[in-house]
């Protein structure tokens, strides 16, 4: 999964689809995982890099990351 | 190194500059304790889910009331609507602050005698009474509320048979220019039946007519149905007197004062759009001082108050059990609390605070119960931030009607503890179990045994 190239990402987190006009907030660790994203690590880095910086287990992460995988394809955020 | 604490990633769209379905921001603080009492703590010592009242916010919210009222009116009596919380504890706080006791069916009035209330300070009310209820609340000295006129007629001859004088009022049901108006209970107005009603009862001389009640919904929004209930029940009283020469001694103007919860679909805020108790005495008591009183003494002004007086007093504590994803994108979270317990949901958009610390980062979804069954939603639109299996929720303002109308449906009832002035926890109602459940099932012999292959 890849981050659209002419997404727009601040620094607060703010992110701008200048395609649509849809503009959308994150939570620090989506800020996170999105600048992971953006950095062409694939999943399994990134899993590794949360894993080892946030308490959290495996499955939660796993079932979380699929989730907002999801969302971020939704909002047009994403590509497969 | 210590690792950061967690949250579920997530990411929200913005709709820049406009309130949405999802309310305000208003669910946006943990709630982590309750009078002191730590939610976690509370949680691992009487389990999830839990009710628990504060006994602060009661007296504070029934002095608040009480004195909106008596600040304006010498002669104001509250009296407990037990159906909108009748746990005992609860009850006894009420009747410590002086409130008489309102019931509706022979099992409310015993409970209000076991707590101790004298038969002379409750109240009945309601279609259902039974020969027996009536015969006890005769005995009592009970004040009763005549429903309708099968009720009167019955009451005519257990009063021949007993040969004892009841006191008793008529309900008045009108129109008090709020829709729909409830003329299901008690006697007409408009239309004469509340005249015809008190010429039988003061002609037919076996019983005192000494007050007049109504009560004219409830979550009333307009102050002022209560100005004009309380002209045309003063105006009743006045001619009373003068046709009869009897004296009504009291005007129970019921309950329905509305609670700060949030009425579903609508868009403002409860503790917005609510009346505050002020406005409610302000309607009430100028409306009975500008009646035609003056020449007689003013009649006792009761009040049988109930949602308004328990609503804030009351939280439910639960957990979170699994979050999911609907079709739509929509984020959902199943909580260990439905519609079971919490019937409020079908009329509020509770409120519902996280009770552990979280960013200020939020999803919009939906919130449902753990009942196997579609209607169980506790609220279908609603701004959180993201929680997790286990975590902690506080829903607010839950006092009223759900201690009373809970359902013992798929899964039990839970504990309900009281936290005193001092915050200490009192156990005041145990869960239910399973042995108590089949306590009152009996199996018929030839069912007692199966065989499956
Ligand atoms: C006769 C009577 N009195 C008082 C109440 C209490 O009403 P509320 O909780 O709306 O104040 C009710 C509730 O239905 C009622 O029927």
């Amino acid at each position: 999964m890849k981050i659209k190239k002419n997404i727009a990402i601040s620094e607060s987190g703010f992110i701008f689809n200048p395609t649509t006009g849809d503009s959308f907030s994150t939570n620090p660790i989506g800020f996170e995982i999105i600048h992971l994203l953006k950095e062409d690590k694939n999943k399994e880095e990134i899993k590794q890099t949360i894993l080892s910086r946030y308490a959290v287990d495996e499955s939660t992460f796993e079932k979380d990351f699929y989730d907002f995988s999801t969302l971020l394809q939704n909002s047009q955020i994403a590509e497969e | 190194m210590e690792k950061l604490r967690y949250e579920r990633p997530v990411v929200k769209k913005l709709n820049t500059g406009m309130m949405n379905k999802f309310g305000t921001r208003t669910e946006y603080n943990p709630v982590t304790h309750i009078d002191g009492v730590s939610v976690k703590e509370l949680i691992g010592q009487y389990g999830s889910p839990l009710f628990v009242i504060s006994e602060r916010t009661i007296r504070q919210t029934y002095q608040d009331c009480k004195r909106a009222f008596t600040n304006r009116y010498p002669r104001v009596q509250m009296a407990w609507s037990y159906k909108t919380n009748y746990i005992n504890a609860v009850c006894n706080v009420f009747h410590q602050e002086g409130s008489w006791a309102e019931v509706v069916s022979g099992f409310e009035y015993n409970k209000a005698l076991q707590n101790g209330v004298p038969g002379n300070k409750i109240i009945f009310n309601g279609p259902d009474k039974t020969d027996n209820d009536l015969k006890l609340a005769i005995d009592h000295n009970s004040l009763i509320h005549i429903d309708h006129l099968d009720e009167l007629y019955r009451l005519m001859e257990i009063t021949k048979e007993v040969n004892k004088r009841p006191r008793v009022a008529i309900r008045v049901n009108m129109d008090t220019g709020v829709y729909p108006m409830w003329d299901r209970f008690g006697f007409n107005y408009e239309t004469g039946q509340a005249w015809d009603a008190i010429n039988k009862i003061i002609l037919n001389d076996q019983m005192d007519l000494v007050g007049l009640h109504c009560h004219i919904g409830t979550f009333m929004l307009t102050a002022n149905a209560y100005a004009i209930a309380a002209s045309k029940l003063a105006d009743l009283a006045y001619h009373i007197h003068a046709k009869f020469n009897k004296k009504i001694t009291y005007i129970d103007l019921g309950g329905g004062f509305a609670s700060k919860n949030t009425l579903r679909g609508s868009y403002l805020q409860g503790n917005v759009s609510s009346p505050s108790f002020d406005d409610y005495a302000e309607a009430i008591c100028s409306a009975l001082l500008n009646a035609e009183y003056s020449k007689q003494e003013l009649p006792l002004l009761i009040l049988e108050t109930g949602r308004a007086l328990i609503d804030d007093a009351g939280s439910l504590c639960g957990t979170v059990l699994a979050n999911k994803r609907l079709s739509d994108g929509r984020r959902a979270t199943i909580m260990d609390f439905g519609v079971n317990i919490l019937f409020t949901s079908f009329w509020y958009e509770h409120k519902l605070s996280p009770a552990q610390e979280f960013s200020h980062y939020t999803e919009d979804g939906v919130v449902y119960g753990p009942l196997c069954m579609n209607i169980d939603v506790i609220r279908e639109n609603i701004t959180l931030p993201p929680m997790k299996k286990g975590d902690n929720v506080v829903v607010h303002s839950v006092g009223a009607y759900n201690m009373t109308q809970w359902m013992q449906f798929i899964a039990m009832r839970p504990n309900v503890v009281m936290i005193d002035m001092d915050s200490k926890v009192h156990l005041i109602r145990n869960k239910e179990t399973l042995e108590y459940i089949n306590n009152i099932e009996e199996m018929p012999a030839y069912l007692k045994e199966f065989t499956l292959s």
